[in-house]
């Protein structure tokens, strides 16, 4: 039974996409049948692809240290990147370059929230990562004698938090 | 009221747009436009999705119309998507260009060099 992982997450994003359509709670019955019925086909087809880790993806403790994570450090540093970049469009000051990081984490999830984190956070994308869970990252400003950065010299917290959420 | 707050949360939205869209012609090689690109795009998409969710509450709140649930919460996972996809397909072209063998333009350390030659 290796279906349960990806029929719950259908189910959800289901009932989400149709909340508001009518008066059981928020659905209509004819929404949850339906909304049943396609989790279930989606279950079975990717059965052989989803891994059943329950407890990894349902923990509340993930979820809600991820929900601090977005609205939290997070925004405030893709605010900040976002300001940066403005800079750099404006007054057209670059000083590129591919940096490696070796932020030590073990799971692919962490290792992916990391990825996502830097690619949209302060003047960094990722670009490569390698089997031991180096980050290639382009940096659009690197400063003068941080071209073998730490991942904190690079992104601040973000590695903490990818920690804490996912490993 | 209401009316002035949309217009901050747009103008906010559509000004982080503009600048990527600036950035995209300004910059000088693919990497640095991916910079452009995906940043900006993404607050800017989340200040605009912000002034629907807001008007769809403004709307919903007197008689609690159901039709302005569906709005805000579509608004809002139209957010979660693009969160979720973006740095996914800047990676992807990024990985693609220096794959095949963009060098880019500037660079004071390249560690990739070499990499896929292996």
């Amino acid at each position: 039974m290796s279906l349960t992982t990806s029929f719950l997450w259908s189910l959800i994003v289901y009932l989400i996409l149709t909340a508001g359509s009518g008066s059981v709670l928020l659905w209509s019955p004819a929404e949850l049948v339906a909304g049943i019925v396609i989790a279930a086909l989606i279950g079975y087809a990717t059965r052989n692809i989803m891994d059943e880790r329950l407890d990894y993806f349902f923990n509340p403790k993930r979820w809600v240290l991820f929900l601090i994570y977005a609205v939290g450090p997070f925004f405030y540093a893709m605010a900040k990147a976002n300001l940066d970049v403005a800079y750099r469009v404006i007054t057209g000051k670059i000083r590129p370059g591919i940096v490696k990081i070796s932020p030590g984490l073990t799971r692919d999830e962490s290792r992916t929230l990391l990825a996502n984190s830097i690619t949209l956070t302060p003047g960094t994308f990722t670009l490569e990562i390698d089997d031991e869970g180096n980050l290639y990252v382009h940096w659009i400003n690197v400063p003068p004698g941080k071209e073998k950065p730490t991942p904190e010299e690079l992104c601040g917290y973000l590695p903490k938090w990818a920690r804490r959420i996912a490993e | 009221m209401i009316e002035a707050l949309l217009a901050i949360l747009l103008a906010i939205g559509v000004g982080f747009n503009l600048l990527a869209s600036i950035g995209i012609l300004r910059f000088p090689d693919v990497y640095t436009r991916i910079h452009a690109s995906t940043k900006c795009t993404t607050f800017g998409t989340i200040f605009i999705v912000l002034a629907t969710v807001v008007y769809s509450i403004y709307r919903w709140l007197p008689n609690h119309d159901a039709r302005w649930i569906t709005i805000g919460i579509h608004s809002a996972l139209v957010v979660i998507f693009l969160v979720l996809t973006n740095p996914v397909g800047a990676h992807a072209i990024g990985r693609a260009a220096r794959k095949s063998g963009i060098r880019p333009y500037g660079a004071v350390i390249d560690e990739l060099e070499g990499y896929y030659e292996l």
